[in-house]
């Protein structure tokens, strides 16, 4: 078992260059990372011996708009099972290029995560395999937990065009009721 | 391919699962590709249920997102609501009493009981055993009236709050509890492992069938009695211990083969290890304090006491207006262990009395995302018994 710092610390030393910040929060530390050599650092995290993140327990998005300059973070939770450690990773996205590298080759768990960040924030995973919406209709429009997605709203033309479609199908079927 | 197969120019065939099946456990569709039998290809669809519960609960004070995670797994709401208050002590730096935690530890594993209760029996009705299946909703039934007899609902409890529990728990139920506990074994024994353990249909349909191995079931980020099932010893309430989990003695069930029967029997084994938690609970369980000294700041004081203290009616005028407290400015990440499997809350704090952001870590959604790989090259009727041994339920897969 290592403590959080060292490892954070260890992340330091190899990738210098990658490294944006570390800071803890009752004793559990986040690594802020650039997102361009995010695949590389993850490997290596996974395959050396004495770290051995053999288990992704969670991805996400956060959205950060108007409060960073990087409006998104992926955010990876990493847990060993062989030394039971732990270490938080925290890739940065710009909107403007909002796209970051899938992990689902390391982690298989990270396919569904990914679509569901995907779906979630619209940060696009280069590399996996079937990056389709999860939990919205496929032709959903929007990105729902970005923060200027509007939690209650007349949406106008915003509105999810499959809604219509279904009211018109039920009120067709409306003959068929039981009276 | 037998060579008669081959003569009558057969092709692939697509058939839809779901949403609405009694097999599914919920709203859950699976698309399956058909060769004959064998399932060439398994696609499953979530997202029937999704309420948005992550963007629900960053647009409400602490408190006040605490009743969502009641109706995220809606057969176990009180494991939910105490891996919610965890998560949010922790953000906050908040100790609750020692009576507190062995209450949520009794409520936990009586969740956990009548869960697995759940799980297991539908699983059992699935492959085709009826008399468990009405046996294990009696047996619910009395966990069922326990709760009532605390918080005064049966299903969506809301009973812990940030910083402790909403009210003491009476004598009465303690008495009616320690009875429960010692009847339990016996009932385990007689009523399901006589009549299932050893039965030949369910032998043959769950031995050999929906096998994952443990590289693969932690690569693929299982969790509970899944990934227990391929023998990972791996469990929240030891690694990371919460609550009154410390204090007392349990051991870890797991599997060898990784296959439905060994997670059925985990299952089994873990109804016995609740079972001797709570007995400890009650023994041990000392008497104080039920909340936090720090945290009524955001928590209601409690009706009687508005009703008749000035104070406290004060509080609760301010609480309601003003808004709640303002939250330390970090991130935390909290995991408990529920029947399931590790839940877990990630939340950022910008330091409003909000979470700016709440991610939910549910068992069920990363348990959903394994299914095409237990059902590769099974048969149709084995879709049915891999979609009950992973024991999900879709309103905490949605969110």
């Amino acid at each position: 078992m290592m403590e959080p710092k060292e490892i954070a610390g260890l992340i330091k030393d190899r990738y210098p260059t990658e490294v944006k910040d570390i800071t803890e929060f009752r004793g559990q530390v986040s690594v802020v990372i650039k997102k361009d050599r995010l695949k590389e650092i993850m490997k290596y995290l996974f395959s050396t011996p004495e770290l051995y993140f053999d288990y992704l327990e969670d991805l996400c998005g956060v959205d950060y708009a108007g409060k960073k300059d990087n409006r998104f973070e992926v955010v990876y939770h990493l847990y060993s099972m062989r030394h039971r450690h732990m270490i938080r990773i925290k890739a940065e996205v710009p909107e403007d290029d909002c796209n970051i590298d899938s992990v689902t080759d390391i982690w298989a768990g990270a396919n569904w995560h990914e679509r569901e960040c995907f779906d979630m924030f619209g940060i696009r995973f280069n590399g996996h395999p079937d990056l389709r919406r999860i939990l919205m209709p496929e032709d959903w429009e929007g990105y729902p937990l970005r923060k200027d997605y509007p939690l209650k709203a007349d949406l106008g033309e915003m509105e999810w065009k499959g809604y219509k479609e279904t009211i018109e199908i039920a009120e067709r079927n409306k003959i068929y009721e039981i009276r | 391919m037998t060579a008669v197969a081959k003569e009558l120019k057969t092709k692939e065939i697509t058939i839809s699962m779901g949403p609405q099946h009694p097999a599914t456990h919920g709203v859950l569709r699976v698309v399956l590709e058909l060769d004959g039998e064998t399932v060439v290809k398994c696609t499953p669809y979530v997202g029937y249920l999704h309420r948005g519960v992550e963007k629900l609960s960053e647009n409400r004070t602490y408190l006040s997102a605490l009743p969502l995670t009641d109706r995220l797994d809606y057969i176990s709401s009180m494991s939910n609501n105490v891996g919610y208050c965890v998560a949010v002590e922790r953000l906050f730096g908040i100790e609750p009493p020692e009576r507190a935690k062995y209450i949520r530890t009794i409520m936990c594993e009586m969740t956990r009981i009548s869960s697995h209760i759940i799980g297991l029996t539908t699983h059992m009705l699935d492959i085709g055993a009826m008399t468990p299946f009405l046996y294990g909703f009696r047996d619910r039934e009395r966990l069922i009236d326990l709760f009532e007899m605390t918080c005064g609902a049966r299903l969506t409890v809301s009973y812990a709050r940030i910083g402790g529990v909403r009210n003491d728990v009476s004598q009465e139920f303690l008495d009616k509890l320690y009875e429960f506990t010692e009847e339990f074994p016996k009932i385990i024994q007689e009523q399901y492992e006589t009549l299932i353990d050893e039965n030949r249909i369910w032998l043959q349909r769950t031995k050999g069938i929906g096998i994952i191995s443990a590289e693969d079931a932690i690569n693929w980020g299982l969790t509970g009695p899944t990934l227990r099932g391929s023998g990972v010893p791996y469990d929240v309430r030891k690694y990371a211990p919460y609550d009154a989990y410390p204090y007392v003695e349990f051991d870890v069930p797991i599997g060898k083969n990784g296959d439905v029967y060994d997670r059925y029997k985990c299952r089994m084994e873990e109804l016995k290890q609740s079972n001797r938690i709570i007995k400890q609970c009650i023994e041990k369980m000392p008497r104080g304090p039920i909340m936090a000294p720090d945290a009524p700041k955001f928590t209601l004081p409690p009706k009687d006491k508005v009703l008749t203290d000035m104070e406290s009616l004060i509080h609760q005028f301010v609480l309601i207006t003003k808004g709640p407290i303002a939250a330390p400015v970090g991130e935390i990440y909290a995991a408990t262990e529920v029947p399931k499997g590790e839940l877990g809350f990630y939340i950022v704090s910008d330091g409003s009395g909000r979470p700016y952001r709440m991610r939910l870590r549910a068992p069920s959604f990363v348990h959903v995302s394994v299914l095409p790989k237990l059902c590769e090259d099974a048969l149709v009727a084995d879709v049915i018994a891999n979609i009950g041994t992973i024991d999900i339920v879709l309103g905490e897969c949605d969110r």
